[in-house]
């Protein structure tokens, strides 16, 4: 072995251990109006600051509205009993010294919208005519994402993928899978169990002509199957053959009749109304995909609805570009989407979808590539930043597959949850820790 | 920038001789280039040259003010510029100067492995879709509390690095001793803090040099401290709301958020840089050091999606800085930039009537990415108009088929170019092989998943 390869070998090895080790410990550690105008210093010396008498622990202020009608209040508590003179001496006068700091109040920018994003029940319990231990909701933000003091930012839905055929599969995620790959309801039951995931999103890509061809009565007899072998709700997915996904979904639909399925996806160029029609009938939800077009997925949204889907029964899908190759339209034509929706196009205003795990698209994600670092912490982390950034944007429903990549986004969630104030002292002296 | 200024308002302030300095030919171009934020008003130097021109200076310097004023760090030649954003949202018209990454020199190490890790920063570098991502800044932290040894510290770190400095402590006998050493590069001060402010915004005058205002979860007093720093004169100031781990999380988030949008409605105090710390990570290391770096490098990028302009960090490990400097490529690009490439026949590198032929989509990262891998060879590659989709979604949305590829081929004029009628395709598009071979009389090879494997691909596969 030559001593590069021999580096190679160590690198890779040490990845392997720490990929085992993050997942391990991921799991140890808890399942993984004053605005705009400046006090202007000879105001305050003039004319506002007030006297020494007056210093007390009342706030002092004064307001200034302007010309467009808005009223604006200062506060001057805490203002210096003293001030000097100003020096006038041109070109440059001096500030006056000051000796305490001149207290100001700040106001949270609170935007009021005009509407709220669409909750869309997932899965159906036996009360709600279907067989799962638990619903699920996405979806019902009334602010842009993260804007936490305008709201709370309600909890993703996270569905683990399953293939319905062996695929190939980024070595760090094989590594989780290997003894269940050709097994998809193993592979369901290992993600619901040992992973706790909230749903499972099997997807028969065993249809597709280029793969098995297998025909979709049999293929679409896994769903069956699989609603007997986990509790938790159920997304089925097709391989993006248009002829095919239609028939794929409006046999899934009869098949998991009552048991609110997401139905991913509908698009412009399979029979959408077809697949609206009978998500319609049985009960379902669809996701509906465009590739990166606003008009597109207005005009998808709309003709769902025309169909005869119910509001709550819809999830949009603008695409997900990786981390690296187009991950910022996803970024913005998310961002777009909700905030439009906010606004009030009614149109728009549905949870949205993210397939995280286009992630593992990406080279830099599953490629051996030891100057690179071992891939063991490189590709988990390119999924877990695909899924933040999308989430920062305003998504709510994620497609993902490693277990510490969804490991760290629940967690982002959860701290975003927290309703204790964070406390200055605990990093107040941050500069000189000894690392 | 008001939304209400428009370019004249610009060109009536200007000196309107077109003296053609900024560049551009007239002094109506530059107004309407600054207004898009292409030119700032420094790139017209005669305003700050000539008096005459000062009363117009001051309005212009009010009618271009961005929502987040922007500092430099460093000497004027080697600059970085953090804040100057116009936008809130990414997609209203782009993001302006990258989120700077610093990364900490502490003054506890040895002086070898100071001038290795200052060495090692300076020098990092990856390469992306033809562009160097770089690290920014080195951030000198104090650890010992020694003034003596800070300055020793900055001394030696300036001698091993051209990367402006960011110096850290809340001492100001700690800051001066180092601006004593450093004061001609322009380091950012870091911290003022309610504690130390009256030195510290001294000092900050005396050497004349951008500061950081930290005030960990607390906007009122933040603002405050600003509004007070404002009234001593000092105008570039960055602003640090806290970084916290865990729950605390959600403050930080939150206290971003407000204060970019405040800044976003006319808040002056809080219109500056905004700095998040992702290395406060270390101050709470996890079990094995990896799992803090992962800790650290997914709240930076949460961090750079929320408005951060400048992060500092402690890891510059490879794998945890390439999606973030990947995230930043990505998220500072202009929205509005066509996210299509011009179809049509590439020539790579010197092809003979024996090269191979493959095509790719004119989506520009498929094409970028595929370029890069081909561009040491000698071969055509056929870019086949998708609008814009990559390979996957133009199979599944109709905009690449075997029509559109024969078409390619025959209007291509490749025929002429090589004796063979053999054409490489993408694997996933390996589905139209059949179709494309009927309808053009080419051969088709399938080639591998990823275009990265191309040039093993020909060695093995490629025979005219």
């Amino acid at each position: 072995m030559s001593r590069k390869e021999e580096i190679e070998e160590e690198v890779n090895e040490l990845g392997r251990e720490w990929g085992k080790k993050l997942l391990e410990l991921l799991e140890k550690y808890g399942a993984f109006e004053l605005e705009g105008v400046e006090i202007e210093a000879e105001e305050l010396n003039l004319d506002l600051r007030p006297s020494a008498a007056t210093m007390a622990p009342i706030p002092v202020g004064f307001s200034i509205t302007l010309s467009t009608g808005q009223t604006f209040y200062y506060s001057l508590a805490g203002a210096p009993a003293a001030a000097p003179p100003a020096p006038t001496a041109p070109p440059a006068p001096p500030k006056p010294k000051i000796e305490k700091i001149i207290e100001v109040e700040f106001t949270p920018p609170v935007t009021t919208y005009s509407r709220q994003i669409e909750v869309v029940p997932i899965g159906a319990t036996k009360a709600e005519g279907g067989t799962r231990s638990k619903r699920l909701y996405v979806g019902g933000e009334k602010a842009p994402a993260f804007y936490l003091f305008e709201a709370e930012q309600p909890p993703p839905v996270i569905a683990m993928d399953v293939f319905d055929m062996p695929i190939p599969l980024a070595k760090p995620v094989k590594e989780h899978f290997k003894d269940v790959l050709d097994n998809p309801v193993e592979w369901a039951r290992l993600e619901a169990e040992k992973f706790k995931a909230d749903m499972i999103s099997i997807h028969l890509v065993s249809t597709d002509p280029l793969t098995e061809g297998r025909p979709v009565d049999k293929a679409v007899k896994v769903v069956e199957e699989l609603l007997q072998a986990v509790d938790v709700p159920i997304a089925v997915g097709v391989p993006g053959v248009p002829e095919i996904d239609h028939q794929i979904l409006k046999k899934a639909a009869e098949i998991g009749e009552g048991e609110r399925l997401v139905l991913n996806s509908a698009n412009l160029d399979t029979d959408y109304i077809g697949i609206a029609e009978a998500a319609k009938k049985y009960g379902h939800v669809v996701i509906a995909f465009t590739a990166m077009d606003f008009n597109n997925q207005k005009r998808l949204n709309r003709e769902l609805l025309n169909a005869g889907l119910p509001r709550d029964s819809l999830i949009m899908d603008p695409t997900t570009g990786a981390l690296g190759y187009g991950i910022e339209y996803t970024f913005s034509y998310v961002e777009r989407f909700r905030l439009a929706g906010l606004m009030g196009d009614e149109e728009v205003a549905f949870p949205i979808s993210c397939a995280t795990a286009n992630a593992w698209g990406a080279r830099e994600a599953w490629m051996k590539a030891p100057e690179l670092g071992p891939r063991e912490l490189r590709g988990p982390l390119w999924e877990t930043v695909t899924a933040l950034t999308v989430a920062l944007a305003g998504a709510d429903f994620f497609m993902m597959d490693h277990p510490a990549a969804i490991q760290t986004l629940r967690d982002f969630f959860s701290y975003m949850k927290s309703s204790v104030a964070a406390k200055a002292e605990e990093i107040a002296e941050w500069v000189s820790v000894k690392i | 920038m008001s939304k209400k200024v428009g370019p004249l308002d610009i060109y009536n302030l200007l000196p309107r001789t077109n003296c053609g300095r900024c560049g551009e030919s007239t002094c109506m171009a530059f107004a309407t280039k600054l207004i898009d934020g292409v030119y700032e008003l420094e790139d017209c130097p005669p305003l700050f040259e000539d008096p005459k021109y000062a009363e117009n200076l001051a309005k212009l310097k009010e009618l271009t003010r961005p929502m987040v004023t922007y500092i430099d760090i460093g000497p004027k030649e080697r600059a970085v510029r953090i804040g100057g954003k116009r936008v809130l949202y990414r997609h209203e018209l782009t993001y302006h100067n990258p989120t700077a990454i610093a990364i900490d020199v502490s003054d506890d190490l040895s002086d070898d492995e100071i001038a290795k890790r200052a060495k090692e920063i300076d020098e990092f570098k990856l390469v992306r879709i033809g562009e160097e991502l770089k690290l920014d800044l080195i951030a000198v932290r104090s650890v010992t509390g020694d003034p003596k040894r800070f300055s020793e510290v900055v001394k030696l770190v300036m001698e091993n690095t051209q990367k402006p400095l960011v110096l850290c402590s809340f001492d100001p006998e700690v800051l001066e001793a180092g601006l004593a050493v450093a004061k001609d590069q322009k380091p950012l001060i870091y911290a003022v803090t309610e504690k130390n402010w009256k030195d510290v915004s001294d000092l900050a005058l005396m050497y004349d040099c951008p500061l950081a205002v930290f005030v960990p979860n607390d906007l009122k007093k933040l603002r405050s401290l600003v509004n007070t720093l404002f009234e001593k004169g000092i105008e570039k100031v960055a602003l640090d709301p806290g970084t916290f781990l865990g729950e605390g999380f959600k403050d930080t988030i939150n206290n971003f958020t407000m204060i970019r949008k405040a800044a976003r409605d006319g808040d002056k105090l809080l219109g500056n840089p905004l700095i998040g710390v992702p290395l406060i990570s270390w101050t709470k290391p996890e079990a094995v050091p990896e799992l803090t770096k992962w800790r650290e490098a997914w709240m930076a990028c949460a961090l750079l999606l929320r408005f951060a302009d400048m992060l500092i960090m402690h890891s510059y490990d490879v794998w945890v800085q390439l999606p973030l400097l990947t995230l930043r490529q990505n998220i500072y690009t202009d929205p509005r930039k066509p996210v299509a490439v011009e179809p049509g026949l590439r020539v790579v590198g010197n092809p003979d009537e024996n090269a191979p032929v493959m095509f790719t989509t004119n989506f520009a990262l498929t094409y970028f990415t595929v370029m890069s891998d081909v561009e040491k060879l000698d071969c055509y590659l056929l870019v086949i108009d998708t609008e814009g989709l990559g390979v996957d979604s133009a199979i599944a949305g109709r905009k690449l088929t075997a029509d559109k590829v024969a078409e390619a081929i025959k209007e291509s004029g490749v025929e002429q170019k090589v004796k063979h009628r053999k054409i490489i395709v993408p694997q996933l598009a390996a589905r139209l092989k059949g179709e494309i071979e009927d309808l053009s009389g080419w051969e088709v090879i399938v080639g591998p998943r990823d275009s990265s494997g191309i040039p093993g691909f020909l060695q093995e596969r490629w025979k005219p």
